[in-house]
């Protein structure tokens, strides 16, 4: 499988995974990467996190550049057309940032659409060229946080789907969210660790189709 | 010991408060307003005592960090590269009279304009205020930097400037601490006349500043922020600036560099390691984030040495933010850029918040002026400056902090009218007051709308000065009480308002008029703030 071999590289014990995350202002992109980082930082990576403040935030379109590897990290910004990931939470944006993805990278998106502007496109015409995306990841976030029990923790069913090509296992982000919500109660806790396996496994079930 | 995860502003507010600063002076700016954020939020500057706070202007901000060097403690003030327009008669003046206390003023650069009108390089300001500048290219060099800023600037008594930008400013990485240590107490200068720069003083005064330019320059080629890094291709040289140098590294995975790079991360410009590169390499790449500083340095007016490459000469772009394309383009190496963005994909600018005040402003504002050809409303820096786009077509100008009142004033005194200008409170209180008591001394037939969303909007909701005392201000600037009119800007109060701003328009001298709603992101976060105390009280 395509993204099994891109977790190990040829040199030994060396993992670097460049990540595009996307969405619009006020999408709250930032707590997916805070999630990562999270795991990244106690499993002891080094990370990088370019995030966008100011003025797009304002319901423009937005992107964080996350960078975590077992080796020191140069730049801030991933090369053009070198990111493993795109992790987006709303579908148009998702493929804004297609020509930063690698040959072999994974686009994981959500569909629900954020629409605030007048020329938005159709749903269907955005899924379909989603489609054409060689390795791609789409689900309805929104739709699968629902019934786990909020709208709420869409971001981290996205995040669930994403799991696989992270180079982090499951347990460690599973920990990451513990930590992260642990101040809001067991509840909080037990709600997004819920989102999070219900995005993995809907991811586990196109990887299969894809393959 | 553990990192901290932090972005560049961070870094620099961590290193503040572990380097014994005692005060920090600031007006948010993008992408500098989370230095004073973080303090404002750490628990450990409370317990120190640190003074945080925002203030009226830039230019405040900077006398206020003055007076606290004045009175022997460390201080430091931040702004974006704009704001330092504002402060540039305190900053230029306080190279002169030199620091006594620490004294560290942050100015972070926005290349490619993310969140401003230009893109200018705070590296000049620095250059022609004489006095030694520091650019990280990193969030750990950031956080090192403060100290070592501090030093620098206690052990020569001058002003230091920490120059960063927008990436830097707003990328986390892992930083570790050091040592904390104690503020100053407080002691004044030995020298009595440091500070009164009277004619005889002042000349003296320069005088220290110019003799002290041979050591600034012998710190900077001893600095272990400029590094020297040998490689055994001499056809080129490489300098690079601040993160510019990670651009370079970027594309060299084993991080070996064949050609002899120049890393730069305080000036003056180290010259005795720029005549080593030049006398061993055939030509010089320069990579810098912002201006040609070095290069238009290295190149001179006639430009009859040996090949300098940069943004001059087209290998990288005259404006704009690096990126390690950009890099790897000038270094002659391929990148592959063959996918286009689908073309399905829209722009997505930035917009007004859904159930924004400033929207039911502009659709009362364009209901007035109705009929009135294109061109009348005078705007400033703000959130309401996206009145620009679809569906408002709003506004007709932005230019600087408080230029709205006094474009508006100038176009009326030229026969142009009706004349409108739209201010934020927070702008108001910045620039925009100067500007009304110019007006009201005229009496220019001018309608000037305060947009009060009873915050700083656009950098993420800072307390107003403004909060509280608009009316009182203008009153007491002079405008005519009868003419202050304070509206509620929303769906259902449209018709009245629209009639309060025709009435205002028709009136031949200066009409204050107050939209007032808090803004819709503040207002949430205090919801969410009074749910929770209550959950904690029940």
């Amino acid at each position: 499988m395509i993204f099994m071999e891109s977790l190990i590289d040829k040199k030994q014990g060396f993992m670097k995974k460049d990540i595009i995350l996307a969405g619009v202002g006020g999408q709250g992109i930032l707590s997916i990467a805070a999630i990562i980082g999270t795991a990244a930082v106690k499993a002891g990576l080094f990370l990088k996190q370019a995030e966008v403040h100011g003025m797009s935030q304002r319901g423009g379109d937005v992107q964080s550049n996350l960078r975590i590897s077992t080796d020191p990290i140069a730049s801030d910004l991933i090369p053009v057309g070198k990111a493993d990931l795109i992790i987006s939470v709303e579908p148009m944006e998702a493929l804004r940032y297609v020509p930063m993805l690698s040959n072999d990278g994974w686009l994981i998106t959500n569909t629900t659409p954020f629409i605030n502007i007048p020329d938005y496109p159709s749903r269907e015409d955005l899924i379909e060229v989603i489609e054409k995306q060689r390795y791609h990841i789409k689900l309805d976030a929104e739709a699968v946080a629902k019934e786990i029990g909020s709208v709420k923790c869409a971001n981290v069913v996205i995040l669930g789907a994403a799991t696989p090509f992270l180079g982090l296992s499951f347990p460690q982000l599973e920990d990451a969210i513990r930590t992260m919500f642990g101040k809001k109660g067991e509840d909080m806790v037990n709600m997004n660790l819920a989102a999070l396996k219900a995005g993995n496994e809907l991811a586990k079930q196109q990887i299969k189709q894809i393959r | 010991m553990q990192k901290l995860m932090l972005l560049g502003d961070e870094a620099i507010a961590q290193g503040a408060i572990d380097a014994g600063m005692s005060g920090i002076y600031a007006y948010p700016g993008t992408p500098s307003t989370e230095i004073t954020e973080y303090i404002l939020q750490s628990k450990e500057a409370k317990e120190k005592n640190i003074r945080a706070g925002w203030s009226t202007n830039e230019k405040t901000a900077v006398e206020g960090a003055l007076g606290m060097s004045y009175a022997g403690k460390r201080a430091m003030t931040c702004m974006k590269h704009v704001g330092l327009n504002v402060a540039a008669d305190a900053f230029i003046n306080s190279s002169i009279t030199g620091a006594n206390g620490g004294l560290i003023l942050v100015s972070a650069d926005d290349p490619s304009m993310h969140s401003s009108q230009n893109e200018q390089d705070s590296r000049f300001y620095g250059d022609f205020a004489m006095i030694p500048i520091l650019e990280p290219s990193n969030q750990q060099e950031a956080y090192d930097m403060v100290h070592y800023g501090f030093d620098l600037s206690e052990k020569y008594r001058i002003p230091v400037m920490l120059r960063i930008t927008t990436r830097l400013a707003h990328s986390r990485a892992g930083v570790v601490q050091r040592e904390t240590r104690a503020q100053n107490e407080i002691k004044l200068s030995p020298n009595p006349k440091q500070f009164i720069l009277l004619p005889g003083n002042a000349r003296s005064q320069y005088k220290t500043l110019l003799e002290n330019q041979d050591s600034f320059g012998v710190e900077s080629n001893a600095s272990a922020f400029n590094q020297y890094i040998e490689g055994p291709d001499k056809k080129m040289g490489i300098i690079a600036c601040g993160i510019s140098f990670n651009y370079l590294m970027e594309n060299y995975q084993d991080r070996n560099v064949p050609y002899p790079v120049l890393k730069i991360g305080q000036y003056p410009i180290p010259t005795e390691q720029v005549r080593r590169l030049y006398d061993e390499c055939d030509s010089i790449l320069v990579l810098e984030e912002g201006y040609p500083l070095i290069e238009n340095h290295l190149k001179g007016l006639l430009n009859i040495g040996k090949k300098i490459m940069g943004r001059l000469d087209g290998t990288l772009p005259r404006d704009g933010e690096l990126s390690p394309n950009l890099v790897a383009k000038a270094l002659g190496m391929k990148v592959a850029m063959d996918k286009p963005i689908p073309s399905i994909v829209k722009n997505r600018p930035p917009a007004l918040c859904k159930g924004c005040p400033h929207i039911f402003s502009f659709n009362a504002i364009n209901e007035a002026i109705l009929g009135t050809e294109k061109g009348h409303v005078f705007s400033d820096i703000g959130c309401y400056t996206l009145g620009f786009f679809d569906p408002y077509n709003a506004i007709d100008t932005c230019v600087d902090m408080g230029a709205s009142i006094t474009m508006a004033k100038g176009a009326a005194d030229a026969g142009f009218l009706p004349a409108l200008a739209v201010i934020g409170d927070s702008t108001f209180t910045h620039s925009g007051m100067t500007g009304l008591l110019d007006a009201v001394a005229d009496n220019s037939p001018i309608t000037v709308f305060i947009l009060d969303n009873e915050t700083t909007g656009m950098t993420g909701g800072q307390t107003s000065a403004a909060h509280g005392k608009l009316e009182a201000i203008c009153a007491g600037l002079g405008v005519d009480p009868a003419h202050i009119r304070v509206l509620n800007p929303l769906p259902k109060t449209h018709q009245e308002n629209v009639e309060v701003i025709k009435e205002e328009i028709a009136y031949q001298g200066v009409s204050v008029i107050i939209p007032r709603r808090e803004c819709i992101q503040t207002a949430a976060r205090h919801l969410k703030t009074e749910v929770r105390q209550k959950q904690v009280t029940n």
